[in-house]
């Protein structure tokens, strides 16, 4: 399924900054700074495709998936959903579009409530809109289950009679209840043991073809986000620094940060393990409250320039079809003119004041 | 030389459901210096195992068989005695780095409490100084030395664990998913310092993982761990590159790498440890499963490429019984059955 830059985006961000604002003080609770989840954040996500969202845990992944179904509130930015700008909609005027998004998450076992039958938990969504009465309802719960490959019955047993990977079918068939357009999948298969998560990557395209889905796919593990995007996005610190076409991704990467990223990942063979070389990043990932000026990731970035890195913000720029890298080098190290150096870790900036040598204990 | 082995051990849970046999039967060896990884999925009974070789097992649990460590029998360890053993002669790492520090601990109070329970003649200078060795040598600042728990991020507090761990020089060292809740450049740091530590201590080290990359990555030898027992042990690049139990080459198969291709899982679950399946226990998800697979247990075999194996495919020819090499026949698991 190749959308690439074809017809309308489904989704679009614009510009989306959300913040969590840091407060003090029991009774005077100063605004004292403010968390900068989501900084700045624009995409496009196109009918029928799958965009893929990665990035290390605190990078503000998760935050766009929630932003975008409006369970967080943007602090400035739009957010467009088949042509309707929803960022300023009412609660009441979200509902009919709840209908069209829905949410598959990480945690199978947290997700599921213990004390519900499958059935009324697959049905919760269809009964809340008032979508189907009673007959239709077991109806519909037992089509339902059959899609992801449940046996019909199993509407009346209860979440821990299921596997994980049997779980995360049950909040699959919940969130298909509604007949989608757009599903956010935040880490579905990360909680799964290896040698079933194919079986719900599989299960995730077929329902996408059946269905005429689209997904924003978030995860932290890019060999899964490869196997199932059409097209990914790589967050750092709230920014997003490169969104391109997947595979030209994974043989092209151009920013330094996906480099490093897709150095980092183990590949389970001793011999590719013996010869691979890891870009290993000096430091820590800053915090977003402070997060460093300029471009984000000159703090840790192997390729750091003397100039325009601690200086200039970098903007997302198109390098070629569909490949879009903010950064100020990106053409150099395409051409192989750059070379990854090492870098002395950097002293981070501590939240706190920084403790003179300490003194004997 | 071996610093630790165990033989037919067993550590079997109570519970309302009837005993859990969380590890069942496991021969093992770990070398000094060496790294063994210990892979498995979840529930296989791989964290069990190295709990048990700390002494650390809940109440409820049995412990059986044999687990040698310097001459002497772990399983038969009073607390009083394993309580001297852990900390200076094994040490562990946790997997959530994120709740095991006090956070109302400086990070100087973790060590001194450490040191102090072990060694109780250091001086206060001594303490300070083997503690800012173990942290610098976990490139942890002197400048942070009294700082809290909180003011440090995932990656940093697992290296502070670890340098807790270090300060004391143990000789066995088990890291039970030391990586898994943190990110994958996090984790390619933490993953050097544990390769680093070989060369410079003589350490042993368990490497309990679920990612075989990361086996792959830094463990010499692997050990496959499926329901309760190890069904493959060896060398890790003959494990890698010419699997013998047929699921080790399964999970290599399942894993999604940058450097798959195609997808591929395995059937359905693995199996409840309070009533696994009979005989060889990978028999309903095996594609090669045989009729002898289903009626007697697999014994311990080498394969003609040297690892230790479980698996009736290897033989030994003459235990197999006439017509035990058939097929098994048996309905396709339908979908339904499937996790």
């Amino acid at each position: 399924m190749s959308t690439n830059g074809a017809g309308a985006p489904l989704v679009s961000v614009e510009h989306l900054k959300v913040y969590f604002p840091i407060r003090s003080g029991i009774v005077l609770d100063r605004h004292v700074g403010d968390i900068k989840a989501v900084d700045n954040v624009s995409f496009d996500v196109y009918r029928g495709e799958t965009l893929g969202l990665v990035g290390e845990s605190g990078c503000g992944k998760s935050t766009v998936g929630r932003a975008i179904l409006r369970l967080y509130d943007p602090t400035e930015g739009r957010i467009v959903f088949d042509g309707q700008d929803i960022t300023e909609l009412k609660e009441s005027q979200m509902r009919p579009l709840r209908r069209r998004m829905q949410m598959i998450f990480q945690d199978p076992f947290a997700s599921l409530n213990p004390r519900h039958s499958v059935g009324r938990i697959i049905g919760d969504p269809l009964r809340a809109h008032g979508l189907a009465k009673r007959g239709d309802l077991s109806k519909r719960v037992r089509e339902l289950l059959q899609v992801v490959g449940l046996p019909p019955d199993a509407g009346s047993r209860f979440p821990h009679e299921f596997s994980g990977g049997q779980r995360q079918r049950i909040g699959l068939a919940r969130s298909l209840a509604l007949n989608p357009d757009f599903i956010v999948a935040d880490e579905p298969v990360s909680a799964l043991d290896v040698s079933i998560q194919a079986q719900i990557i599989n299960l995730l395209e077929r329902l996408q073809g059946e269905f005429d889905l689209t997904y924003l796919f978030i995860a932290h593990d890019l060999a899964v986000v490869r196997h199932i995007s059409d097209r990914i996005a790589v967050m750092y610190l709230g920014s997003i620094v490169e969104i391109s076409p997947a595979e030209e991704l994974y043989e092209n990467p151009l920013h330094p940060y996906t480099i490093a990223l897709l150095s980092a990942v183990p590949i389970p063979d001793p011999e590719v393990e013996a010869k691979r070389e890891t870009i290993l990043l000096a430091g820590d990932l800053p915090s977003p409250a402070n997060p460093p000026h300029a471009c984000r990731f000159h703090t840790r970035c192997p390729y750091i320039q003397p100039t325009r890195c601690t200086t200039e913000v970098p903007a997302l720029r198109k390098l070629s079809d569909g490949h879009v890298v903010a950064c100020h080098w990106a053409e150099e190290i395409k051409a192989g003119r750059l070379r990854p150096k090492e870098r002395e870790a950097v002293a981070e900036q501590p939240l706190l004041q920084p403790a003179e040598e300490p003194p004997p204990v | 030389m071996s610093v630790l082995s165990a033989r037919d051990l067993r550590v079997w849970y109570g519970t309302s459901r009837g005993p859990v046999r969380a590890v069942d039967g496991i021969s093992l060896e770990i070398n000094a210096g060496e790294t063994l990884g210990l892979v498995g999925e979840s529930g296989c009974g791989k964290s069990t195992l190295g709990r048990s070789i700390l002494g650390l097992l809940p109440r409820g649990a049995v412990i059986d068989g044999e687990l040698l460590y310097d001459g002497q029998n772990l399983t038969e360890l009073s607390q009083r005695d394993f309580r001297r053993l852990r900390g200076p002669e094994i040490g562990l790492i946790f997997q959530e780095p994120m709740t095991r520090l006090n956070p109302l601990m400086r990070i100087s109070d973790h060590f001194k409490e450490t040191l102090e329970a072990h060694e109780s003649s250091l001086t206060d200078e001594e303490i300070r100084r083997r503690s800012l060795d173990a942290l610098g040598g976990m490139g942890i600042p002197p400048t942070r030395f009294r700082q809290y728990p909180h003011e440090f991020s995932g990656g940093m507090r697992q290296r502070i664990m670890i340098a807790l761990t270090l300060v004391l020089r143990p000789k066995l060292l088990i890291a039970d998913e030391p990586t898994t809740a943190l990110d994958v450049l996090v984790e390619a740091q933490i993953l050097q310092i544990l390769g680093d530590l070989k060369k410079n201590a003589d350490t042993a080290l368990l490497l309990i993982t679920h990612n075989l990359g990361i086996v792959a990555e830094s463990c010499e030898r692997v050990a496959v761990m499926y329901a309760g027992q190890i069904v493959e042990e060896g060398a890790a690049r003959t494990v890698f590159s010419q699997p013998a139990h047929p699921y080790t080459s399964e999970l290599l198969r399942s894993i999604i790498s940058l450097k798959t291709t195609e997808l591929h899982y395995i059937p359905g679950a693995p199996p409840d440890l309070a009533d696994p399946p009979n005989a060889c226990r990978f028999h309903p998800r095996c594609p090669y499963a045989m009729q002898v697979c289903t009626a007697k247990d697999p014994i311990e075999v080498r394969a003609e490429t040297g690892q230790r194996v479980l698996c009736w495919l290897h033989g030994p020819e003459e235990e197999i019984p006439p017509g035990g090499k058939a097929p098994l026949e048996r309905e396709a698991i339908a979908v339904a059955e499937e996790a």
